[in-house]
C-alpha cells in the first residue's frame, strides 16, 4: 500500500465528492457532512454512473444515473448487484485527504 | 453432528429456488452448501428479461439473490465457473477452473439453452456467430441486443412462440422495424389453436410487426456481419440483425457425460432424483419427469419444494405427482390465458366457443365428462381465475356452459377471498398461495410491505399486488398495520408533509442538515435530501439555506445528466419565441463548445446535449440567456400556440400568456416537475388539457383552466377548474393551485396524482371558493417564491462552488 495525499478537505464541499486523477487511476472522493472522507471507484459497476455526482448522507452513496446505493465504508451494495472498490482515506494533522492505494 | 456437502449446478430460478426452499427448512445447519453459475451474477428472475429489453424495468430490478445474499447464507458461490464432469464413485464436481468439490448430496439445476435451428451461415469466419446474430436467453443476451439495436433499421426475430414476440415487442422500442419468422402455420402454436394464432397475427400486424408463418429460414446472409435471411420458399428478407427465440432445449451434456439416464432430459422419480443415482437430484427444465419437461416456472416451484422436503428430511414422504400447466400471459400488450389441451383429443370431448375477431376476443373451452381439461383466452381473460381452479382441480362444471365464458344477466360474481381455498396461487411469479400468506400474518407479520417482503408474493412481475394486499387485509380481519414510512412526505424523516412543515416553521429550520439535526436524531438520508430541500425551498422562500450537497447533480449544476455524465443545457425561451440574434447565438455557441447535438424539446425550447461539465460556465456566459430549468423538480415550460397574434382562428393571446406565466413561475420548486401550455383557441393545438396546468381561450375572451393533466409515463385529460374572464385571472387561480399543490403533495407526487387523490371537487372549493379562508395567502406566498428568484447559471459563472466544474482534479503530491 502507498499513500497518497490528495487535496486540503476544502477543495470538496461537505456531503459531496470530486473525482482525482492518481497515476493514470480515477477515484471518487467524498467528504461528508459528519466530517468523514471516503474513496472509491469512480464509476458506478451498473452503468458507469460518475459516483462523484452522487447523492451523499451518512456512509450512504447513491449513483446519479440509476439510483444503486452503496455502503461507502465498505463498497457493499444496498440496492443493485455489484459491489465498488473502496480505498482507505483518512486526514492528517493539516486537515488533508490522504488515500491509500495498492502499490 | 458434521454438516455434510451439498454441491449445487446451476444457479438459475431453479437452483436458487430449491437451495432457498432448502434453507427455509432449516439446511443451513445440515449442509455446507456450494453453487455454480454460468453467469458472473447472482441470481436474476429470466421471466421479466423482456422487461428489460423493452426498457419497462431497470436490470437491477429483475434481481431475485444478489451476491450479498450468497454470503448472508453462508453459501460458496462459483460465480462464472463451468461444472464439466460428475466423478460419481468419489462424489467430486470438477469445474472448468480446475477446481474440485466433493459433495454428499448435489443438485442438478442447469436448465436450458436457446434451440438454434440448422440455418446455414449463422458463424463467422473466426466461428462465433456473426455481428448482429443474438440468443435470446440471459441479460448479458439482453445487453448485447441493445448495445447493437442502436440506430438499425431492421430486424428479424426467428421464432413466434412467447419468447419470439416478447423479443419482438423489445425489439421496437429501439425503434427497429421488426419481422417475426415463424415456422408454424400459426403463432405460439404451444399455447394457442390456429384461430386464436390467427387472431393475434392481426393484432400484431396492426402493431407494426410484421409476420412470416409455415417460414422455414435456410440460410443467413452476410460475411462477418448478418444482412438477410434466406427462407424456404426462395424469398430473402433484408436485415441488420437477427434474434433466434426458437424454443429451448434442456441442459442435459453434463447428465449425459456423467452416466445419468437421459432422454429429453434428466430423468428423475417423483423425489427428484436422478433414476440412476440417489445422491443426485435434479429440478427444473433439465429434468425429466414421467416423460414431461416442463418450460414454465409455477411446476419449477412445485419440484423445488418436494426437492428440500425430501432432502432436509423435513418430509420424507414427500412426493411429486407432475404439474397442471395453465399460463397467465400478456405479450404485446395483448393478455392471454392458456391451460391444459388447446384442441379436443377425441370426438366426445366438448368444445365451447366464441368468437369476435375485430376486438380481437377469443375463448375456447375444451371439456371432457364435464371436467375442463383445456382452455384458450384472448384479449379477454376475466375468467381466467375461475376457469384456472376448475381446471386445477377437475372440478364438475355448470351445466350452464355460457356461463363459463360470461357473466350474464346477474351482476358479475367475484370470488371473494374468503371463498378463495387456501391453496389457491395468488402470485403466480413467485407461487406463493393464499394460505402461505395468511400463515405469514399468522406468524406476526402485519403490514403489506412485511408480508410481501417475508413471503415474496408480488415481487416478481408485481401484477398480483392488489390481490395480496386484500388477502393480508382479510387474514389480518382488517386490522393491517399500516407501514408508517408511506405517509411520512420523504423515508428519512419520520413526519408527514404538513407535520414537517409545521415543525420547520415552529423551529427555524432553513436548511436540510437542521432537518436532520432536529427531526431526525441527526442520521441523513441521502434519498431524502432533494424531496426537503424542495420544501424548505417552498416554506423559505429567498431565506432558505441552500446547501448544494442536498441537491440531486441536475440542480447541484443547474444542468441534466446524461448517461454519459455529460450535460444538457437549455437556456429559456419564453412562449417558446425566439428571434434570428438569439438562433446566431445558440449556434455559434454549438459550434464552439462542438456541442454534439442540438435538439428541438418537447416544450418548445432548444436543447444542446452533450456538453461537457467544464463547458458549462463558459456556455453559459456565451449563450447569455437565462437558464430554462430543463432538468428540476420544479417548474418546466409553458408551451403555447401563436394564439390571436398571427393565427386566424386565435380567439385570446395564448403566446403573450404563456409568457406572463413563465415570467412568473420560472425556477420554482415543486414536488415535482410543472410542465403547462396556453392554447389561443379550443383547437388546443399546444395540448393545454393535457399538461399540469392548462389554459384555453375560448370565444368571449374568456379562458377554461385545466388541472392535473398528464401525456407522458400516464395520460390524463386535466379537470376544467374554472372559466375564467382575464389573463389577470388566470394567474390568479393559477397561483392558488400551484400552491396548494407545493405545500399538500407528497414528494414526486405530479399534479394527476395529486388531483386525483385528494379530488378536483375539493381543490374547487379552496382554490376558486375559498372555503378555507387561505386563498389569499396562498397567492402571497408563491408571489414571495417568485420574487425571489435568482437566475442559478448566472449565479454559478460568478460564484461557482469549490472545483464545482472540474469532472477530474489532480492530487497534490
Amino acid at each position: 500500500m502507498s499513500e497518497v495525499t490528495i487535496a486540503p478537505l476544502s477543495a470538496i464541499p461537505p456531503g459531496e465528492g470530486r473525482n482525482f486523477e492518481i497515476a493514470g487511476r480515477r477515484l471518487a472522493v467524498f467528504h461528508t457532512r459528519c466530517g468523514n472522507v471516503y474513496a472509491t471507484q469512480a464509476e458506478c459497476p451498473h452503468k458507469q454512473g460518475p459516483l462523484a455526482d452522487g447523492l451523499v448522507g451518512g456512509c450512504v452513496l447513491i449513483c446519479p444515473l440509476h439510483s444503486w446505493k452503496f455502503d461507502l465504508a465498505n463498497g457493499q451494495p444496498l440496492l443493485g448487484d455489484c459491489r465498488i472498490e473502496t480505498y482507505p482515506a483518512r486526514l492528517n494533522d493539516r486537515q488533508q485527504i490522504v488515500v491509500s492505494l495498492p502499490s | 453432528m458434521k454438516k455434510q456437502n451439498l454441491v449445487v449446478i446451476g444457479n438459475g430460478m431453479a437452483g436458487a429456488r430449491a437451495v432457498e426452499e432448502i434453507l427455509a427448512r432449516g439446511g443451513g445447519d445440515r449442509f455446507q452448501i456450494s453453487m455454480y453459475g454460468d453467469e458472473p451474477y447472482g441470481n436474476y428472475n429470466r421471466i421479466l428479461l423482456s422487461n428489460v429489453l423493452n426498457g419497462s424495468q431497470e436490470e437491477s430490478e429483475i434481481f431475485l439473490n444478489p451476491l450479498a445474499w450468497y454470503r448472508e447464507n453462508n453459501i460458496t458461490l462459483h460465480a462464472g465457473v463451468r461444472a464439466e464432469t460428475i466423478l460419481r464413485k468419489t462424489r467430486v464436481v470438477l469445474s472448468d477452473d480446475g477446481n474440485g468439490e466433493p459433495y454428499d448430496k448435489l443438485i442438478i439445476a442447469t436448465g436450458s439453452s436457446s434451440f438454434i435451428p440448422p440455418i446455414e451461415g449463422l458463424y463467422a469466419s473466426d466461428g462465433a456467430y456473426k455481428q448482429g446474430l443474438f440468443v435470446f436467453r440471459s441479460l448479458d443476451d439482453c445487453r448485447e441486443i441493445a448495445a447493437y439495436a442502436q440506430g438499425r433499421g431492421r430486424a428479424l426475430v426467428i421464432g413466434g412462440g412467447l419468447l419470439g414476440l416478447e423479443a419482438a415487442r423489445g425489439l421496437q422500442n429501439f425503434g427497429l422495424e421488426v419481422e417475426v419468422v415463424h415456422r408454424a402455420p400459426h403463432l405460439m402454436n404451444q399455447q394457442l389453436d390456429a384461430q386464436a394464432g390467427a387472431i393475434l397475427k392481426t393484432t400484431m400486424e396492426k402493431m407494426n410487426v410484421r409476420v412470416h408463418l409455415k417460414a422455414n429460414a435456410i440460410r443467413a446472409l452476410g460475411a462477418e456481419h448478418v444482412d438477410g435471411l434466406v427462407l424456404e420458399d426462395g424469398r430473402t428478407l433484408a436485415c441488420d440483425l437477427i434474434v433466434v427465440a426458437a424454443g429451448i432445449r434442456p441442459n442435459i451434456e453434463l447428465g449425459k457425460r456423467s452416466g445419468l439416464a437421459v432422454e429429453r432430459a434428466i430423468v428423475v422419480d417423483n423425489q427428484l432424483r436422478s433414476i440412476s443415482d440417489p445422491n443426485i437430484y435434479v429440478v427444473g427444465e433439465c429434468a425429466q419427469h414421467r416423460g414431461a419437461v416442463y418450460g414454465l416456472v409455477a411446476p419449477l416451484w412445485e419440484q423445488a419444494k418436494v426437492l428440500a422436503d425430501h432432502i432436509t428430511g423435513a418430509n420424507p414422504n414427500a412426493a411429486y405427482n407432475g404439474s397442471k400447466v395453465a399460463t397467465k400471459l400478456k405479450v404485446m400488450g395483448v393478455e392471454m390465458a392458456s391451460m391444459g389441451v388447446s384442441e379436443p383429443q377425441d370426438e366426445n370431448d366438448e368444445i365451447v366457443q366464441f368468437t369476435e375477431p375485430k376486438k380481437g376476443t377469443y375463448k375456447k373451452l375444451i371439456i371432457r365428462d364435464g371436467r375442463l381439461i383445456g382452455a384458450i383466452l384472448l384479449g379477454d381473460i376475466s375468467k381466467s381465475a375461475y376457469l384456472t381452479q376448475a381446471f386445477d382441480r377437475e372440478a364438475p362444471l355448470p351445466d350452464d356452459r355460457i356461463a363459463l365464458l360470461f357473466d350474464i344477466g346477474a351482476p358479475a360474481k367475484q370470488v371473494t377471498v374468503e371463498d378463495m381455498p387456501a391453496d389457491t396461487q395468488i402470485c403466480n411469479c413467485n407461487g406463493v398461495s393464499k394460505g402461505a400468506l395468511v400463515a405469514c400474518v399468522k406468524g406476526g407479520k402485519r403490514s403489506p410491505k412485511a408480508v410481501m417482503e417475508a413471503t415474496r408474493a408480488g415481487m416478481g412481475c408485481g401484477s398480483c399486488k392488489k390481490l395480496v394486499g386484500e388477502v393480508i387485509e382479510w387474514a389480518c380481519g382488517g386490522a393491517v398495520e399500516d407501514d408508517p414510512s408511506v405517509h411520512y412526505y420523504v423515508p428519512g424523516v419520520p413526519l408527514t408533509k404538513p407535520e414537517l412543515i409545521k415543525a420547520c416553521r415552529e423551529r427555524n429550520l432553513r436548511s436540510v442538515s437542521q432537518v436532520f439535526q432536529a427531526l431526525a436524531e441527526g442520521k441523513e438520508d441521502p434519498a431524502s435530501k432533494p424531496g426537503l430541500a424542495s420544501l424548505l425551498a417552498t416554506i423559505w422562500a429567498g431565506e432558505y439555506e441552500a446547501e448544494s450537497d442536498a441537491r440531486f447533480i441536475n440542480e447541484r449544476i443547474h444542468a441534466n445528466i446524461q448517461k454519459d455524465a455529460t450535460f444538457s443545457v437549455v437556456p429559456q425561451m419564453p412562449g417558446g419565441v425566439t428571434n434570428p440574434a438569439q438562433l446566431r447565438r445558440i449556434a455559434d455557441v454549438a459550434e464552439k463548445y462542438r456541442v454534439p447535438m442540438v435538439k428541438l424539446t418537447g416544450g418548445q425550447r432548444i436543447d444542446l446535449l452533450g456538453v461537457k461539465k467544464e463547458d458549462l460556465p463558459n456556455v453559459w456566459r456565451d449563450l447569455d440567456m437565462p437558464s430554462g430549468h430543463a432538468y428540476g423538480k420544479s417548474y418546466r415550460t409553458c408551451k403555447s400556440c401563436v394564439g390571436t397574434e398571427f393565427c386566424r382562428f386565435g380567439v385570446g393571446d395564448s403566446t403573450s400568456l404563456a409568457i406572463r406565466i413563465e415570467d412568473f413561475m420560472k425556477g420554482l420548486d415543486s414536488p415535482h416537475k410543472m410542465k403547462m401550455a396556453t392554447a389561443g383557441c379550443p383547437r388546443n393545438c399546444s395540448e393545454a388539457m393535457v399538461k399540469d396546468f392548462g389554459a384555453v381561450a375560448v370565444e368571449g375572451g374568456r379562458w377554461e383552466i385545466y388541472i392535473g393533466g398528464a401525456a407522458g409515463a400516464h395520460v390524463r385529460k386535466g379537470d376544467l377548474l374554472c372559466t375564467v374572464a382575464s389573463e389577470d385571472e388566470v394567474l390568479k387561480y393559477m397561483s392558488r393551485f400551484v400552491q396548494y399543490y407545493r405545500e399538500n403533495a407528497k414528494y414526486l407526487e405530479r399534479t394527476y396524482g395529486f388531483v386525483e387523490r385528494v379530488g378536483i371537487a375539493k381543490i374547487r372549493e379552496v382554490v376558486v371558493d375559498d372555503s378555507e379562508g387561505i386563498a389569499e395567502r396562498l397567492e402571497k406566498d408563491l408571489a414571495r417564491s417568485s420574487a425571489a428568484y435568482r437566475d442559478p447559471w448566472k449565479d454559478l459563472v460568478n460564484a461557482p462552488g469549490p472545483n464545482q466544474f472540474h469532472s477530474v482534479l489532480t492530487v497534490i503530491q
